[in-house]
């Protein structure tokens, strides 16, 4: 072994200048790990919430735009107008970003420590979704920028109503090429959040043998539902089973 | 007889001996100990745990072995068990038992004091390892759980599962590790010894060569620590992993250091029978399956009929027959005798006739195979991975195979060879077995030596050399044995010929297993002492080492220590033939009782044989070191 | 049966390697893949080609040297095998089986198919064991040590060091083995005292040179001792409890 190339560990101790103790933790690729899991939880919390909002199109009349406007005035009158919202969405803007440097950062650190194989590795544990999650991330990375340009900002919307929800969203997917783009980019989506909902609970360290089982039906459960419910959306109004 | 055996056993009754040793030798003072060189050649159980030891008291300890890692040493493929005298089932075992029962399973041939100091440290042995970590066996109260093994009435083995080596070693593997990380035990693995110097009658360090540069190199050492294992693979098929080998101690050997009883070897009579010509080597299936399988043979001569054809009256069920009382429970070697007599006879089994049966059949029907498969499962699973059958449904085979080596370099009392300075340890000296290994007992024997014994020994040596450093280097000595090292390597890349170092490996274990192997007698050993320098000479002339020296050659590894095999073999013939009786492993025909059993001859053969080198093309020199027996009387062992 | 070999020859460390391929004729079933290797390597000798290089030595699945990707997969299609146990039998006639050396940063190729694997010995060094010095020990029935917790201490000790999860992880990553270690060690009684040092230094080696875990999974279908991805999580709890935790107050209940 090459002991007399190895600094000795009191030496790495003492040339380690000593920082805070979350810094320290995200220099290391297991804390990284944890803050892929807690972004990624952060991150489906928002996804139902998000979906199950949206779920009010389906109750008709004027009850998704009277949602919308209540997120802007939670907290009031202790906080301002639409302040919460922002603190909400400060964190999701933290969590993604964090979500993405970890992941980009891991990945830089997968690609030094491998080395291919002439002959393709024969996967047998990994799956479609587990190979794929950088890929299916980028694609809900882009995807939720194309997604804020066409019901927050509007730019992607031709027809866009500040406030007016349901005539936006009506709006946006009667245009098959963009209702195709939300269902692929939900599918996506459920892949992705099929491994991450597995995975972190081995990163966070819950584990235990009674309960593992479950840990694989919740990833299943919870990813089905959300492709479900999204890609409903675009579906039923393409489709004009649902309208204005 | 030229060389004075003093074995250095301390006064006093038996139980105070290593006592009154520990009290009278010298020590070392803390703070000098960092002074003291010591090199230790082995990472087994014995050196791991001597490097480890002595890297903690705070000697400047270098840990070699041309494994890639220490914990490849062979001692991690032990499965049974380790025995220790703690008596936690309360069923009678003491020191004085485990004592007396090595030294009768190994027929009266060890020296009483060193038996009843292993059976001493066994009880801190366990201490230790479950400190360390060690997940032995444990009963739902959470107290450490033993078992029994063949050859006692007591349980007295601890395990951990059918991998206690391993998690043995890895212990010892770990507490080395930990020091080479504290910087107190500098680690050379990948790196083989090849030649031991000596100096002025001592010794002055080693000279090795790194496996995967060539690079040879010196160095030198106040002492030097040899836990190199065992030398069954001069068998070339045996249990032991493929690269174990005997250079270390042939070299010291050459340079001066008595051999003890080469010739005591132990046969172990449950392995998988060899398959092919290709096969490269054998596996062991634990003794433990004797305690429910039956072991038969068809009673007609080559039977081609399936096993589950043979009606139970066509049935020869020879250890019932033959030994009543002990049944298929008898010692090692005796079951391996009479395995061997059955397939010499013609009444073998399987495709090459070379295996007796051992069934479970019976077992099941009265235990049930749930019973069986916890009981023996993880056993059942290797064979079926190896063999392909259902051991559940036909009868295992099995055959004896060559499986340890109780032989080594000849220790005194503080382990130390003839030469001065050098100290042998596990199985690599001639150790506490006598003629007969009890099961369990090696890896009680490998960690006493390494954590507790030459810890001890050595500063008692040390301490007289404070003032002296090592030899330097660049000693002549050291040049002379580099260049010879250098020229042998060379010799054997230059040579050229034609067949594989595998071809004669293969070609010398037939010679030692035919002749010298489960059964010996005047006759086929002279034969074997003919047919071996022979088949060396062809070997100079005619093997074929590809490649070169200055990287990874793994043929001209092999070749060297073949070449080292060759010579001792001779040997271990040399000492068969001239010991005229049988005892333990060494069976000599010319020397049964009426019934086929050993018959040991107290008179004339209760010594040690200590063999010294007298130069290349001489006979050896026969040094005897008396052996005494005061406390355990000698008897005829008889288990019919 | 008659095969093709294709392997990966390489002469030395930084050396270019390439895969070459043998015709391996009249190989019998009852043979294990390593005799399979002894046969075509006697016969290159013969023929005045260098053997291929391969590492080995117990042959029993125990001591973790051997270890080759065959045909993709570490160890070969056997699940719980190492190659040394893998036998003929598990392939047919006329296959061609592509042999090659574990790859991975951290496991740099010596020859052919032989790579070093230290650095698994420097994740031990870092916190791999209990610090107790020779003849300091207790009494060993003092301690008691449930066998729910011995078992599972065991089934993670079981661990060969062959370095088949690195060489199946796509990210070259050694959490089973880190784990596995960390586990024996952590969950027994008398591993308590070094407990969160030795998961953070251990770690901490384990970082410098292999990659992170992405949950595949592959590392225990590769393991020859089919070890449990429970440990990894396990491993992931203690660290993230290593950093948070006060340890001037472990000792308190
Ligand atoms: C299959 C099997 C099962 C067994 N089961 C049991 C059991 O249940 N109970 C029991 O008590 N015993 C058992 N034994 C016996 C026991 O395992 C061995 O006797 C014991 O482990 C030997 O330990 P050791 O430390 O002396 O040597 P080893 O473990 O053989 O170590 C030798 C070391 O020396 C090094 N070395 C050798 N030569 C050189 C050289 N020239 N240069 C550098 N380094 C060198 C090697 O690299 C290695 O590190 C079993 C043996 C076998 C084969
Ligand atoms: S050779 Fe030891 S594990 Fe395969």
């Amino acid at each position: 072994m090459a002991t007399t190339t190895r600094p000795a560990a009191a030496e790495l101790a003492t040339t380690k200048r000593k920082r805070p103790w979350f810094i320290e933790l995200y220099g290391t690729a297991l804390g990284k790990k944890y803050v892929m899991a807690i972004t990624g939880i952060i991150g489906m919390l928002f996804i139902v919430g998000h979906m199950v909002g949206n779920l009010k199109l389906y109750l008709g009349g004027d009850h998704l735009d009277v949602y919308g406007e209540w997120l802007r005035t939670i907290g009031e009158p202790a906080l301002p107008r639409t302040v919460f919202l922002w603190l909400l969405r400060g964190l999701l803007i933290t969590a993604v970003v964090l979500h993405i440097h970890a992941a980009w950062s891991l990945t830089r650190l997968n690609h030094r420590a491998d080395i291919k194989y002439t002959n393709r590795r024969d996967f047998i544990a990994a799956n479609f979704a587990s190979r794929t999650m950088r890929w299916t991330g980028i694609l809900v990375g882009l995807f939720i920028v194309f997604h804020l340009a066409d019901l927050t900002w509007g730019a992607a919307n031709g027809d866009f109503i500040r406030g007016a929800v349901r005539h936006n969203m009506v709006h946006s997917f009667r245009r098959p090429p963009v209702a195709i783009t939300y269902v692929v980019a939900n599918v996506a989506l459920g892949i992705h959040l099929w491994h991450g909902a597995w995975s972190l609970f081995q990163s966070m360290g819950w584990n235990n043998p009674r309960f593992n089982q479950w840990r694989s039906w919740f990833a299943w459960a919870f990813a089905g539902a959300i492709v479900l419910g999204n890609i409903s959306f675009p579906i039923l109004i393409v489709t004009h089973a649902v309208t204005y | 007889m030229t060389l004075n055996l003093d074995s250095k056993i301390p006064d006093g009754p038996i139980a105070d001996k290593w006592d009154n040793q520990k009290f009278g030798m010298k020590l070392v003072a803390p703070h000098n100990r960092r002074r003291f060189d010591v090199i230790v050649v082995g990472s087994g159980l014995a050196g791991a745990a001597a490097a480890a030891t002595l890297g903690e008291l705070g000697y400047n300890v270098r840990c070699f072995t041309y494994h890639d890692s220490p914990r490849r040493a062979h001692s991690i493929a032990a499965q049974g068990g380790i025995n220790a005298a703690k008596n936690y089932k309360g069923d009678g075992d003491s020191v004085e038992r485990l004592f007396y029962d090595t030294v009768k399973g190994g027929d009266f041939r060890a020296r009483e004091a060193n038996v009843h100091r292993l059976a001493e440290l066994s009880v801190d042995i366990i201490d230790q390892c479950a400190a360390q970590g060690v997940p032995f066996a444990r009963e739902y109260s959470g107290l450490l759980d033993t078992r029994s093994f063949g050859g006692t009435q007591v349980s007295r083995t601890f395990y951990a599962r059918g991998q206690t080596g391993q998690q043995l070693l890895l212990g010892a593997y770990q507490s080395l590790m930990h020091q080479v990380d504290a910087g107190t035990v500098e680690l050379h693995d990948r790196t083989e010894l090849l030649d031991v110097v000596v100096v002025d009658g001592e010794v002055a360090g080693i000279v090795t060569r790194h496996l995967h540069t060539g690079a040879v190199q010196s160095w030198s050492a106040h002492a030097v620590v040899l836990a190199t294992g065992g030398y069954s693979n001069v068998f070339f098929l045996s249990t032991n992993a493929k690269h174990s080998n005997a250079s270390a101690i042939w070299r010291a050997y050459r340079k001066g250091a008595a051999f003890g009883n080469p010739c005591f070897t132990q046969i172990h009579p449950t392995c998988i029978p060899a398959s092919d010509d290709f096969q490269s080597k054998l596996t062991l299936m634990s003794e433990s399956l004797r305690n429910d399988g039956r072991i038969w043979v068809p009673t007609e001569f080559d039977d081609k009929r399936s096993p589950d054809q043979i009606p139970a009256e066509e049935r020869d069920y020879y250890l019932e027959r033959r030994y009543p009382a002990f049944g298929n429970l008898v010692p090692r070697d005796v079951a391996s005798r009479a395995a061997k007599a059955e397939v010499d006879r013609g009444r073998g089994v399987g495709e090459l006739k070379n295996g007796v049966y051992l069934d479970f059949s019976d077992a099941i029907a009265r235990l049930g195979r749930d019973v069986i498969e916890e009981r023996y499962g993880n056993l059942i699973e290797m064979y079926e991975r190896i063999t392909d059958e259902d051991p559940y449904k036909v009868p295992m085979r099995i055959y004896p195979a060559v499986h340890y080596t109780m032989g080594g370099l000849w220790v005194d009392y503080n382990l130390q060879t003839t030469i001065p300075g050098l100290f042998a340890g596990g199985e690599a000296n001639f150790s506490d077995h006598g003629a007969n290994r009890l099961g369990a007992s090696a890896l009680m024997q490998g960690l006493a030596d390494g954590y507790f014994v030459l810890p001890a020994t050595l500063a008692n040596y040390l301490a007289d050399r404070l003032s002296r450093p090592p030899v330097p280097t660049d000693h002549p000595a050291f040049a002379e044995a580099e260049a010879a090292v250098r020229d042998r390597t060379k010799q054997l890349l230059s040579t050229g010929g034609t067949r594989t170092v595998d071809w004669f490996h293969r070609e010398l274990g037939k010679i030692m297993w035919d002749n010298c192997g489960m059964a010996r007698s005047t006759e086929t050993l002279t034969k074997a002492l003919s047919e071996i320098p022979a088949l060396r000479s062809e070997f100079e002339k005619d093997v074929r080492i590809l490649g070169d020296g200055d990287s990874l050659n793994q043929s001209l590894e092999k070749a060297g220590r073949v070449a080292d095999f060759f010579e001792l073999a001779e040997l271990m013939c040399i000492d068969a033939l001239h010991r005229e009786e049988s005892c333990g492993g060494h069976f000599r025909v010319e020397h049964q009782t009426p019934e086929g059993e050993a018959e040991r001859d107290d008179e004339n053969f209760s010594y040690v044989a200590a063999w010294e080198f007298t130069g290349d093309g001489n006979a050896p020199a026969l040094n005897k070191e008396p052996l005494e027996f005061e406390y355990v009387h000698l008897a005829q062992r008889s288990y019919k | 049966m008659d095969l093709t070999l294709k392997v990966w020859r390489q002469a030395g460390p930084g050396t270019e390697g390439r895969i070459e391929t043998y015709d391996v004729p009249g190989i019998s079933e009852e043979m294990s893949f390593l005799e399979m290797l002894d046969v075509l390597n006697d016969r290159l000798i013969v023929e005045g080609r260098e053997p291929i290089a391969f590492e080995h030595d117990c042959r029993e699945g125990i001591c973790g040297s051997c270890g080759m990707m065959i045909n993709g997969q570490a160890h070969g299609p056997q699940k719980g095998t190492a190659t040394c146990q893998l036998h003929m039998r598990k392939f047919s006639d006329g296959d061609t089986i592509v042999v090659e050396p574990w790859r991975a940063t951290a496991f740099p190729i010596v020859k052919d198919l032989v790579v070093n694997r230290s650095t698994f010995d420097e994740i031990i060094a870092a916190g791999g064991y209990i610090s107790v010095t020779t003849g300091a020990a207790q009494e060993a029935n003092l301690t008691l040590v449930p066998k729910a917790v011995a078992d599972t201490a065991m089934d993670a000790a079981q661990c060969i060091g062959c370095g088949a999860c690195v060489a199946a992880c796509p990210n070259s990553a050694a959490q089973l083995f880190t784990s596995a270690k960390l586990a024996h060690l952590n969950l027994l009684p008398q591993g308590q005292p070094e407990r969160w040092d030795r998961t953070v230094r251990m770690v901490g080696v384990m970082e410098q040179y292999f990659g992170s875990c992405t949950n595949h999974g592959e590392c225990h279908e590769a393991c020859p001792k089919e070890i449990s991805l429970d440990f990894i999580a396990y491993m992931n709890r203690d660290y993230r409890k290593a950093i948070v935790k006060n340890r001037s107050l472990i000792a308190q209940p």
